[in-house]
């Protein structure tokens, strides 16, 4: 160690720990080291104080790099999918800015004493929760089973990002987190590789005079992630009785990996046997009882038994997440964290089951003759697929989005393994395949090639004739509105809402005036750069990378896919409200009861069907305050120049052409069929993996996304250069 | 028609601008040579004329009586790291015209309402007033987003 006065700022051991304060080293830190002095016993570690993480973030610029990061947009302006992209930049700088160089020798050197045995858990202490009261389980990150000191470092370095993950950021209010001045604090422990470990909570929120235990076979991280049932027991605070046990299905447990944890299938000899005994249980709730005491506070308490050994892993006030209203989302927001484990098995429900059961029911309803219905029937018809559309966009929103995490996921593995320069590299490695908007495009591309061979038929399109077109080209466009509609409507797979294949015969035209614009082929690239990222693991690790690029791949693609298949759905339910609209006009009389009717005329409204536009055409900005230069995110990598095409309703995508701007409020994905016209995309909505950013990407066109009010603030015919690279766009004027 | 909340918030950030700093940097040429010079600085309360006070000796009015375009930039800097993300700056550019002895006192009062301890400064007979017609402002926010407020045609 270089200055033993300067490093005893940075690391205290647990033992030396329980006079310091909350701000120096947490409130998990100081919580273990009260335990540890009270006889308590706690793995033996040390914590890094908050000190540290100063010095770390003042060394080389990071803290004015994290500030610009975090204000590069109004807070309140951000979707949940740009503040994981913030989050995911700032825990990029904090894995790729270099440690003071003492204070990394310092950390090696209290590892490497015989004292320190590992492998390692590497904890967030973080003071600020604790001064504001509220301490949350899972906003701040913590790491179990590391095996040596590089890992420990990065452990320790991905603990302090976490002041700024996306869950803490979105809670950034009820834990206090101060931009400017918060700081973390870190916990090193020996890893106690338990038989079985749990929970307590001291007093169960629904039932205050009981406590509730919860154990499982192996380590705690697979009953906190979710992917391990455990049982479950009450007691009765008052006098120590069990008054409910619920045993689990005890089928797997999480053990220790080469690094970090791995769920394995349980004995048979254990899964007909509680994780523990009665005498155990009640070792597990009378200590825990103690806590409160000691705590002067209802304790949520994580254990673990090692040969026998009742071991302490941390003990928190108990806390819930504050709700803020119907409108508060941000639990549904955390719900979306899943784990390997669990999003493996999402993925088969999703692409075995749901999917096919989707596109069944699609090809069922168009399947159906709806001009032979009676009118009963026909409003039956409608009621029947106004539920189905809402039973599947349910399914869309618990189970489509979640599996998005997928992306996320082996984001943070490949920038923890690969530390590039850019952390959105990973998603070069993620666009392969199938995916249904470029099928839908490169047919498209088909009859815009056969148009380019054949000047007759260009001839006899430009004159607005729809007959005699030739049978290849009449077979391709009659199979082309059947599999994804005329494009007159926002929705996927639905015919003349308002009006004829014109503007498809139009777009074809517009590419038929151009050379083919195919997706970027990437492939080569794509391999050398996954054979690389693959070469950082061996054995084991290796096929689980692999298992994960796989699984953010089938992400990526369902990304795109789910909003098309849940389209052809909801084309099922207008195609109803259509034949009701052809049959009786919307002012005649609907054989149908009053209610019922009325409900018919609010999905199809008396100007016919009125797609939802992205904005008010009426809040144009006024003269005087134009925008010069724009920011959003850079989520699609290139520079391209080009009069811009806002779009306020989808009849402004027939007019565009062939080297505009996009500029939308969110890339629709039924919008998507300009891509290969467009110089570049530009979108309100914000994300680095959202749904225009993944087909701008794959055409190769500049993108930047999260632009507020740009709809507004961008006018159709501005000459603009898009810089994919910054985020930035520039507004050419004549004059200065 | 109302503005929209990003230039509601224009037309505010510059006014607070130019109505808490006092200097500026002012921008002149010379053939095509540039030149910056730092000059204390008042504005009107409608916001659309900025005014200095300088020698007629000075290398900058030299610079305006040949080209009488100029561009001026007032920021709230506070020479800290911070200035990345927190500074706005605004960059007003116009067209430079000297007081004459008509409207001379009501500028000089107001530049001198804003600037009190430059009175003796701009009696000096040797000192112009310079008002500048401000065509437009370009206002810089976070970092890099630029936005224009145009004043005159």
């Amino acid at each position: 160690m270089d200055d033993p006065r300067l490093t005893s700022h940075w690391l205290i051991p647990l033992r030396e720990a329980h006079c310091e304060s909350t701000a120096r080293i947490g409130g998990k830190g100081l919580a273990l080291a009260r335990l540890m002095a009270y006889g308590i016993p706690v793995p033996e570690g040390f914590c890094i104080t908050t000190e540290a993480f100063s010095t770390f973030v003042d060394s080389g610029g990071l803290r004015e790099r994290i500030l610009l990061e975090l204000h590069r947009k109004p807070f309140e302006a951000m979707r949940w999918e740009e503040i994981w992209d913030v989050a995911l930049r700032i825990r990029h700088l904090f894995l790729t800015t270099p440690m003071p160089a003492g204070m990394e020798r310092a950390i090696r050197d209290l590892l490497s004493t015989p004292a320190c045995a590992g492998p390692f858990v590497v904890r967030s202490s973080s003071p600020d929760e604790d001064a504001s009261g509220s301490s949350f389980a899972g906003l701040h990150e913590s790491f179990v089973n590391l095996r040596d000191s590089d890992s420990v470092l990065r452990g320790v370095r991905l603990v302090w990002a976490s002041l700024f993950s996306d869950r803490a950021l979105l809670y950034r209010k009820e834990i206090g987190l101060d931009f400017e001045r918060s700081a973390m604090g870190v916990v090193v422990q020996e890893l106690i590789t338990g038989e079985r470990s749990g929970i307590v909570f001291t007093r169960n929120p629904n039932d205050v005079g009981t406590s509730v235990t919860e154990a499982v076979y192996g380590l705690n991280q697979g009953l906190v992630d979710g992917d391990v049932e455990p049982d479950r027991w009450s007691i009765d605070r008052a006098n120590g009785r069990v008054t409910e046990h619920h045993p689990a299905a005890r089928e797997r447990c999480m053990q220790p990996d080469t690094e970090g944890g791995v769920l394995r299938e349980l004995p048979e000899s254990l899964k007909a046997v509680p994780p523990l005994s009665r005498d155990e249980l009640m070792q597990v709730h009378g200590t825990a009882l103690r806590l409160e005491e000691l705590f002067e506070g209802p304790q949520d308490v994580e254990w673990t038994f090692r040969n026998g050994e009742l071991f302490i892993l941390q003990s928190r006030p108990i806390t819930t997440l504050p709700g803020g209203g119907e409108n508060d989302q941000r639990k549904w927001y955390l719900s979306l964290h899943r784990s390997f484990e669990n999003l493996k098995t999402l993925r088969q429900r999703i692409e075995g089951q749901l999917i096919p059961a989707m596109v069944e029911e699609a090809r069922r309803m168009a399947s159906e003759d709806l001009s032979r219905f009676s009118d009963r029937a026909l409003w039956e018809a409608f009621r029947d697929r106004q539920a189905i559309e809402k039973k599947w966009t349910e399914v869309y929103w618990e189970e489509f989005i979640p599996f998005a995490h997928g992306m996320r996921l082996f984001g943070q593995v490949y920038n923890d393994v690969m530390r590039p320069a850019d952390p959105f590299e990973f998603v070069s490695l993620l666009g392969t395949g199938f995916m249904e908007s470029l099928e839908r495009n490169r047919r498209l591309e088909v009859m815009a090639s056969m148009v380019r061979a054949d000047e007759r038929l260009k001839e006899r399109l430009r004159l607005g004739e729809h007959t005699s077109l030739g049978a290849a080209f009449e077979r391709e466009l009659q199979g082309f509105i059947s599999a994804f509609g005329d494009l007159s409507c926002p929705i996927t797979g639905i015919v003349q809402c308002t009006q004829g294949p014109e503007g498809l015969i139009r777009l074809v035209l517009e590419m038929a005036d151009h050379p083919p614009n195919v997706p970027q082929q990437q492939a080569h690239d794509q391999t050398g750069l996954k054979n690389r990222f693959l070469e950082r693991f061996q054995g084991n690790e290796r096929v689980r990378a692999e298992e994960l690029l796989n699984l953010a791949r089938a992400s990526y693609r369902l990304r795109d896919d789910d909003n098309i298949h849940l389209g052809r759905i909801e084309a099922q339910k207008f195609a109803a409200a259509l034949e009701a609209q052809r049959r009786y006009g919307i002012r005649g009389r609907l054989d149908v009861d009053e209610s019922a009717r009325d409900e018919l005329l609010r999905t199809f409204p008396e100007a016919g069907f009125n797609p939802k536009t992205p904005a008010d055409r009426g809040a144009s900005p006024q003269a005087e305050i134009r925008a010069r230069q724009l920011i959003g995110q850079p989520a699609g990598p290139g520079i391209a120049s080009g009069p811009t095409r806002v779009i306020l309703s989808l009849e402004d995508l027939r007019d565009f052409r062939r080297g505009e701007v996009l500029v939308c409020d969110a890339v629709e994905p039924n919008m998507t069929f300009v891509a290969p016209l467009a110089a570049a995309v530009i979108e309100r909505r914000g994300g680095m993996l959202i749904h225009g950013a993944i087909i701008a990407r794959e055409y190769g066109l500049p993108c930047v996304t999260g632009v507020p009010d740009v709809t507004q603030r961008l006018r159709t015919g501005d000459n603009v250069t898009v810089d994919g690279y910054l985020g930035i766009i520039t507004v050419k004027t004549a004059e200065l | 028609m109302p503005l929209i909340q990003n230039d509601q918030t224009v037309v505010s950030d510059v006014e607070v601008l130019l109505t808490q700093q006092s200097l500026a940097v002012l921008s002149t040429h010379h053939e095509g040579q540039p030149y910056a010079s730092l000059v204390a600085f008042a504005v009107s309360d409608d916001l659309r004329v900025m005014l200095f006070a300088t020698s007629r000796s000075t290398r900058k009015y030299a610079n305006l009586a040949g080209d009488s375009r100029v561009a001026m930039l007032v920021d709230s800097r506070s020479h800290r790291a911070e200035d990345i993300h927190e500074a706005m700056a605004v960059t007003a550019v116009g067209v430079a015209q000297e007081a004459v002895e008509a409207e001379l006192f009501s500028w000089r009062s107001i530049y001198l309402e804003r600037h009190p301890y430059l009175e003796s400064f701009v009696s000096a007979p040797s000192c112009a007033l310079v008002k500048v017609l401000v065509h437009r402002y370009l206002l810089v926010r976070r970092f890099q987003e630029v936005s224009e407020w145009t004043i005159r045609a």
